[in-house]
């Protein structure tokens, strides 16, 4: 059978390549310091929607992205890898928003689209490292979730999953639909293709296709597959205090730099239980564990 | 992240030569497929931003991918079992990534499922995957095989094969026979024509390069009892069909990725390719053509690895309190690496230039007759590249052991232990200047363009170019090498001895070369003299030098000592 699968990814700042500007003087991070990129286990998680789509013919992958307008470029990589179709979802009054405010616009683009079997996310992005937005989607959609996926089987509407968890792994089965966020450990994403790369090249967003010589404004406009779908609040009925700012209850009290410094150290002395017990104890105390 | 293609300025300037809008042109029939294929250029702009996603697609996978595999691919090397080669793992991910990429069947029509990708773009992608990995790269490369069958085949073979090759299959063309290597005249497996029609192919090919690929390209004899060339005819193996063993896979000192092979044909069913009789003379030729521009690329591309291995090597390590680039004598070795990696570089792309005119004229005549104009500019083109191709495979594969060897030489010890890189591509190096014709018979093929004045008249043209100002000592010099070229090949030519011009080939040879790469990096330091001016200056002095060797030689032996050179 064929399946509308949805793959949710977000563009994040490149913080494994990060330079002395990287942070703001306020413990912010400096976006315009770095690069913009496909978040990685975002990566993994269109990887296995491709694989789906290699093991179920006939299937269609949508990209929803939620940022500035410039994200179009998430929908474009999307399609370079075999990807059908892609919704930016971007708007002023979605700014500021917490995982919370996210999963509820994410989950709101997601009922507007309509139809789906299986909603694949990475597990976490690497500029906030929460991994609650997928969950939290699954829970406003009311869909079972399955997390730290590895691979993604479907059979006769059922899906299997291969979840990576300490020691090991297992495996679980859930019918259809449903929301599964993929670990980094999972397939690495397949690269560009140099056909789609020059078919899908000029993608656009109704905005970036202003900005084209009219010459390819025509080419655009002639091939309706190269519209990428620009969404905005009202496109997706949301209420207006779910989202952005005031939607998101996060709020950041402060910001501290930390520095790590090793010269710590405590040596507890003995062989029994009672010693480990206190150690643990006592680090329990200090937040390093638990 | 790192990019082949991004990080290397100078791959960016030849895509942008100014014959390419010329080249683009001929290669799309004026941008007309457009309405046909959803991936074929508008325009000129729009086929050159094509190329550059493309090539930078190819960068991302040999940086990411194919060049950390290569450690990996040259210790386990490839297995033989059950008569069959299988690839060492490492090479296996090398072919998925690329297949996924759709890097095959790259200058292959679009009705085939190709990429209609003119050659120059292509030695680019060839360039870089040899940079990474000169083993992978013979693999990979091996799809230009498809080049002949579409010369050579007819269309019902197109639509068999090609789509096959655009999808990732790989080729391999089987030639050399234990006693026939640098003479394929004597090859000896027997083709024989069955009841239907089809052939059988019976006998032995060794040294085979990807010798269990998917479709071969044979040459056997079709022609029994005939002694020469002339009774020779291609063949096209199709795995599927079965009845080629293979008996063993070489124990090789380099490009341990790529598996050569001694193969045994056993009635191996074949079918022919081309015209009976003219394997040799005709198909094989085109082939080597092709393989040996196949070898300039892995040869820029090994050049530039060790560059890059020997300035990351001399920056980082320190010796009396510095970096040891700092040392007059390892600078001096780099800039010497950095003038041939130019050099190189310059005369491959000049080459398959020559080769796209000349090849796209040619398909082009398949669909319409050619005007006179288009006709005379067709030979020009095969001349040059004819000329060109041998003097381009012969320098660049010299050079890209020279490069391997000064950069072992700045590792110093350490680049004695298989720990450094450069070790692996002192190694891999070793073959280039050997397979496809060494660098003694490219000088075979080169010679008759120093005698009838062809690479002297292309001087002459290039001499007649504009050049920066600040780069007009190194013309002069160029002239004056020029005069002492000029000299050395008459006194040569006024001995009217074949032998005794055979004596000074290599020495003419070489000295042609010095002064077309000369002019062609004086060419492009003019251009941009921030990525080649020093090279320029570099490798002006470097070839005064040669040339003034060269000439000192030849004019000053007396011909009587020839004889001191013949072996007993």
């Amino acid at each position: 059978m064929s399946l509308n699968i949805i793959v949710l990814a977000k563009q994040v700042p490149d913080t494994r390549n990060v330079g002395k500007d990287a942070m703001k003087a306020d413990g912010t991070i400096n976006r315009a310091a770095l690069p913009a990129i496909f978040n990685p286990e975002d990566l993994n998680a269109l990887e296995q929607a491709l694989q789906l789509k290699d093991a179920h013919p006939g299937s269609t992958i949508t990209l929803v992205t939620m940022g500035l307008p410039r994200s179009a470029e998430m929908v474009r990589e999307c399609l370079y890898r075999g990807g059908d179709d892609g919704v930016v979802l971007t708007d002023r009054p979605l700014g500021g928003a917490d995982t919370l405010a996210t999963s509820y616009s994410l989950a709101q683009t997601i009922r507007k689209i309509g139809k789906y079997d299986i909603i694949i996310g990475g597990r976490q992005a690497i500029d906030g490292d929460t991994a609650q937005v997928g969950p939290q989607i699954a829970e406003k959609l009311g869909l079972p979730q399955v997390t730290y996926a590895e691979e993604i089987k479907v059979d006769n509407g059922v899906a299997t999953i291969k979840r990576r968890i300490e020691r090991g792994f297992e495996k679980v089965e859930c019918p259809l639909p449903l929301v599964v966020t993929v670990n980094g450990s999972a397939d690495a994403c397949r690269p560009r293709n140099a056909k789609l790369i020059q078919k899908f090249k000029y993608a656009v967003t109704p905005s970036e296709k202003a900005a084209l010589s009219p010459e390819r404004q025509a080419l655009v406009d002639a091939r309706p597959y190269l519209a990428i779908k620009e969404w905005g609040v009202k496109d997706i009925d949301a209420d207006p205090q779910q989202i952005g700012l005031p939607g998101s209850p996060t709020k950041v009290k402060t910001v501290v730099n930390v520095v790590f410094q090793a010269k710590e150290s405590k040596r507890i002395e003995g062989d029994n239980d009672t010693e480990v017990e206190s150690l643990v104890k006592e680090l329990i105390a200090d937040h390093i564990i638990g | 992240m790192a990019n082949f293609f991004n990080d290397n300025k100078a791959l960016r300037y030849h895509l942008h030569h100014p014959l390419m809008e010329k080249i683009v042109a001929m290669k799309e029939r004026d941008y007309t497929e457009a309405e046909q294929f959803d991936y074929a250029p508008v325009d000129y702009n729009d086929a050159m931003d094509s190329y550059e996603k493309i090539l930078e697609i190819t960068g991302e996978i040999c940086a990411e991918t194919i060049a950390p595999n290569a450690e990996s691919v040259d210790k386990e090397g490839p297995h033989h079992s059950d008569g069959h080669v299988a690839y060492a793992s490492k090479t296996c991910e090398n072919l998925d990534i690329t297949r996924k990429a759709g890097l095959y069947g790259v200058s292959m029509p679009r009705r085939f499922g190709g990429l209609n990708i003119p050659n120059t773009t292509f030695s680019m992608m060839s360039e870089m995957i040899a940079q990474a990995d000169a083993g992978f790269q013979n693999i990979w490369s091996l799809q230009s095989c498809i080049d002949t069958l579409y010369e050579a085949g007819d269309e019902e073979q197109f639509q068999r094969y090609i789509p096959r090759i655009c999808a990732g299959e790989t080729m391999s063309m089987d030639l050399t026979e234990p006693d026939a290597g640098s003479d394929l005249q004597s090859v000896m497996l027997k083709a024989t024509e069955a009841e239907d029609g089809t052939w059988r192919l019976n006998g032995v090919k060794r040294f085979i390069t990807n010798g269990d690929s998917d479709l071969h390209l044979v040459l056997a004899r079709s022609e029994e009892g005939s002694k020469d060339g002339r009774g020779l005819s291609m063949f096209i193996y199709d795995k599927r069909n079965g009845g080629v063993t293979v008996r063993r896979i070489e124990d090789k000192m380099g490009i341990h990725g790529s598996p050569t092979c001694e193969l045994v044909f056993k009635n191996a069913k074949a079918e022919l390719c081309g015209s009976r009789r003219f394997g040799l003379i005709k198909y094989v030729m085109s082939l080597m053509n092709g393989a040996r521009l196949g070898i300039t690329a892995q040869s820029v591309g090994l050049s530039q690895a060790a560059y890059n291995e020997a300035v990351d090597y001399a920056r980082s390590r320190q010796q009396f309190g510095k970096p040891i680039i700092q040392f007059p004598a390892v600078a001096e070795m780099i800039a010497n690496i950095k003038a041939r990696l130019d050099a190189s570089r310059a005369i491959l792309y000049e080459t398959a230039r020559f080769v796209d005119i000349y090849k796209i004229w040619e398909q082009i005549a398949r669909e319409r007759p050619l005007t006179l104009e288009e006709k005379q500019e067709m030979k020009k083109y095969n001349r040059l590249a004819d000329a060109f191709t041998p003097m381009a495979k012969g320098f660049t594969s010299e050079y890209a052991n020279y490069n391997a060897y000064d950069c072992i030489q700045i590792h110093g010890g350490s680049g004695f232990m298989r720990d450094y890189t450069c070790e692996r591509l002192y190694r891999d190096a070793r073959i280039m200047n050997i397979y496809e014709g060494t660098t003694q018979l490219q000088v075979v093929a080169a010679i008759r363009h120093v005698t009838t004045g062809a690479y002297l008249a292309q001087i002459q043209e290039y001499a007649a170019r504009q050049y920066a100002e600040e780069l007009q000592p190194q013309v002069a010099k160029l002239q004056a090498m020029t005069e002492l070229y000029a000299q050395a090949v008459e006194s040569v030519k006024a001995a009217n001895d074949p032998e005794y011009v055979t004596f000074h080939a290599r020495r003419m040879v070489e000295m042609a070369g010095h002064i077309i790469m000369g002019y062609l990096l004086v060419g492009d330091a003019t251009n941009e003299p921030d990525l080649f001016l020093k090279s320029a200056k570099v490798y002006v002095n470097m070839g005064e030098a040669e040339v003034t060797r060269h000439h000192k030689f030849i004019t000053s032996l007396n011909p009587a000592d020839v004889s001191a050179y013949v072996a007993e």
